[in-house]
């Protein structure tokens, strides 16, 4: 290596490249990176006769920590210092990065257009791509490969061109309707840019995807991709409405779950005590729900931050240890099955047996079992859109504003008249309420429930949401639950994996948005003009 | 002395087993503005906030305009229309302008709201030039006339205004101490100032009380005090 060598454009010298420091460094990098492989790599069981069997496999360790090393020296060198660096100062100009993202974009769009389009050139794709490697191994790697690169591209597409149409239908009759220009200021419309107005089209393309998603995964895997969103519009209507407590309240509860097996039970034990329809005990579930939600509410008023956590923690144990133990209320582990099913104003979606008609009958179709899905589809969208509509209208009137403060300053809430008790028991009582719907409708989904569904892990899973989608944000919660719930779905062919992805995934999420996906606050008073501050320029109330 | 508005009686005041005020006696009458001074950890603070509820007083008696309220909870307290400018601001960092002035209002009536902005935005006009902002990106001085405004839109009968110079700029202390001037001058409104700025507190109250290890030890009118030669030397000349 030439040591201090200057270059003879500007005063600027390429900073001399230290062979001894890089050196240290891959060491270094080598040396964590063996301890870390030799325990994940360099060990695995096997199932053998007999039980399990260690194999060792410190080769491998050995050659994935030296990968490391060299990778690290390299990137020393010549990618953070020394001439890489120059190189990258120089000829990539500052929005590079923009210019390669919005190429990957419509990379994918274009892709996914054909795939959409095109109907089977996906397999071929694959097929093809698999007659180039020729082994087997390959052959299904490179397929899982085509197969969940192509399902995201064609969501790119879809999602893109949703926002594109949207926003031409809102230009066209916005034109069309002069009067209505006249509730938006010209400043604040000239201001817009056409990509702002692009990327404010992102939350109706998912409502209209949303509605007409059954018709779009039509076919074979729609079954199968109709389970999926179900479970996904639970979550979000999960972080929804632990949003209320959390991210407006900020109230850390970490034993939501409660409420939700709360809302589970009400609708089983009432539907298969006294054979109630779905619509009577979902309300009623509500108020159990939000009734256990003020109980919890009461002991914990004078708690904040850690200590709330941990008694809230403690409370969602509690309850599902209670109905793990009530044997007589609630049959212990055993659970509850045979919980009715949903029924069409009446009709049936069952094939045979029962008495009254059956929806295919009533409506002539054939039966097809994906009917129930669709309905249920339907259901948990229709709850899910009716919990975002509530909060969205408490956040405007005065209570939501007091939740809002309460989360910013208890003190100065007190001094300005707010009665912080009750403020905290209706978050408590409204984001449980909204809990305990999601409950009732897991129960009639599942048929079954037990004490095995309402564990910590659940809580866990909607607090990530939460916290990952930003707090208070609405669309942030819709945006992490697809990413959370869908993305081990997605990623199911690749095993093992798809943890670390997972893993990764929220590292990734934590270096570049600390705040969550979705963290500027979205005033709910703007005169004039429309201005968003991000979260990380204002400083978190302290308190 | 016409009966007074605000009226504290032989009030004792703890944290845990700590007393933090020791049969304190004050009085505020309407129209007026009183201040109390005092060191560092002498009870002011206390007191005000004692005055709202938080510590309750464990002796003695807190009467606001013939009503006992020294056992009521702060939000009720707050009802009587007393308003609290609290110590170190605390406004709502993550809320606009707007927003904060509306959580103000939560007590006042609907249709007297337009009225109170304009009157908070003549006040402080930078405050309308700042209302879509957030609180926590305003100015310290800023932030401190937003938490003036925003108990003013109560429309309280009296105001409680703790250190409203901590940390600001003599000029901004001097801008914040004219409006609350005015605003006792034109409106009339009864102002109790917690400071330890000694010198602007007592140059603006008609009254003032000094508090030296939770008991008043002197009080008197505002010139009196400052005359004085205790104030002088403990608060005025550095310690001379």
């Amino acid at each position: 290596m030439a040591e201090g060598v200057v270059m003879a454009t500007g005063a600027r010298s390429i900073e001399a490249p230290d062979v001894g420091e890089a050196l240290k460094q891959a060491i270094i990098a080598s040396g964590i990176a063996l301890i870390l492989f030799i325990a994940i790599v360099g060990i695995k069981t096997e199932n053998a006769q007999g039980g399990l069997a260690l194999i060792y496999r410190f080769g491998a360790a050995f050659s994935l920590a030296a990968t490391v090393g060299v990778v690290r020296f390299l990137f020393d060198l010549f990618v953070w210092r020394g001439l890489g660096r120059e190189i990258m100062q120089r000829w990539l100009p500052a929005g590079t990065l923009g210019t390669v993202m919005t190429a990957l974009v419509i990379a994918a769009y274009l892709l996914g257009a054909y795939y959409f389009i095109v109907p089977g050139s996906r397999l071929a794709l694959a097929e093809t791509l698999s007659d180039i490697f020729g082994d087997n191994e390959w052959r299904s790697r490179s397929r899982i490969f085509v197969e969940l690169t192509g399902q995201l591209v064609i969501a790119v597409f879809i999602v893109l061109s949703a926002m594109g149409i949207i926003m031409a239908l809102r230009r066209l009759f916005s034109a069309a309707i002069p009067a209505s220009r006249e509730a938006v200021p010209p400043a604040a419309r000239a201001e817009k840019t056409t990509l702002a107005e692009f990327g404010q089209q992102f939350a109706p393309a998912l409502l209209v995807i949303a509605v007409i998603l059954p018709v779009l995964v039509a076919g074979p895997q729609q079954r199968y991709a109709l389970d999926t969103a179900i479970q996904i519009l639970t979550y979000i209507m999960l972080g929804w409405g632990l949003n209320i407590v959390v991210g407006l309240a900020g109230l850390l509860d970490l034993g939501y779950v409660a409420f939700y097996a709360v809302g589970a039970y009400s609708y089983a034990l009432l539907s298969t005590s006294f054979g109630w329809s779905f619509w009577i005990c979902l309300p009623l579930a509500g108020i159990l729900a939000a009734f256990w939600g003020i109980m919890l509410g009461f002991p914990v008023l004078r708690l904040r931050g850690d200590y709330l956590a941990i008694v809230t923690l403690a409370f969602g144990e509690m309850i599902r240890i209670l109905l793990l133990n009530w044997q007589s209320l609630t049959n212990g582990p055993n659970g509850i099955s045979q919980i009715p099913k949903p029924s069409f104003f009446g009709l049936s979606f069952d094939r045979f047996g029962g008495s009254g008609t059956k929806f295919h009958e009533f409506f002539g179709l054939q039966y097809d079992a994906v009917y129930r899905i669709i309905f249920l589809y339907y259901i948990i969208l229709a709850l899910a859109l009716m919990v975002n509509f509530a909060s969205q209208r408490l956040r405007r009137l005065p209570i939501g504003r007091a939740w809002e403060a309460l989360r910013e300053d208890e003190i100065a809430c007190r001094s300005l008249g707010i009665n912080t008790v009750t403020t905290k028991l209706t978050a408590f009582a409204i984001g449980a309420m909204f809990g305990g719907f999601a409950g009732s409708f897991f129960a009639m989904r599942q048929g079954f429930i037990s004490p095995e569904s309402f564990t910590f892990h659940e809580s866990a899973l909607i607090l990530a949401i939460v916290v990952l989608g930003g707090l208070g944000s609405q669309i942030g919660v819709v945006v992490a639950a697809v990413a959370l719930i869908g993305s081990s779905e997605f990623f199911r062919d690749l095993e093992d994996y798809r943890m670390l992805i997972f893993g990764a995934s929220m590292v990734v999420i934590m270096v570049w948005r600390p705040r969550g996906l979705v963290s500027g606050r979205a005033p709910t008073v703007v005169l004039k003009e429309h201005k968003v501050i991000s979260g990380g320029l204002v400083k978190e109330g302290a308190g | 002395m016409t009966a007074p508005l605000l009226s504290v009686r032989g009030v004792d005041a703890f944290y845990g087993n700590i007393q933090a005020l020791r049969s304190v006696n004050m009085d505020v009458a309407p129209g007026e503005i009183v201040t109390l001074i005092g060191a560092n950890g002498a009870g002011k603070t206390t007191l005000m906030m004692t005055v709202c509820g938080k510590p309750q007083a464990r002796h003695g008696q807190i009467v606001f305009d013939g009503t006992d309220i020294t056992k009521l909870p702060t939000h009720e307290i707050a009802r009587m229309s007393i308003a609290h400018a609290p110590e170190g601001r605390r406004i709502f960092p993550r809320m606009t302008v707007m927003e904060n002035l509306q959580m103000g209002a939560l007590l006042a009536p609907e249709a007297k709201f337009a009225e109170a902005q304009e009157m908070v935005f003549s006040l402080f006009p930078v405050l309308a030039k700042r209302r879509n902002q957030r609180g926590g990106t305003l100015s310290g001085g800023e932030q401190q006339m937003l938490a003036i405004s925003r108990a003013l839109m109560s429309w309280p009968r009296l105001l409680l205004l703790d250190e409203p110079s901590l940390g600001l700029a003599p000029l901004i202390v001097q801008q914040i101490f004219q409006v609350i001037r005015e605003l006792n001058a034109k409106q009339g409104l009864t102002v109790f100032l917690v400071e330890q700025n000694a010198y602007h507190a007592l140059k603006l109250a008609h009254r003032g009380y000094v508090m030296v290890n939770g008991k008043i030890t002197l009080s008197g009118t505002g010139r009196e005090l400052l005359a004085r030669d205790e104030v002088k030397a403990a608060y005025l000349e550095g310690g001379r």
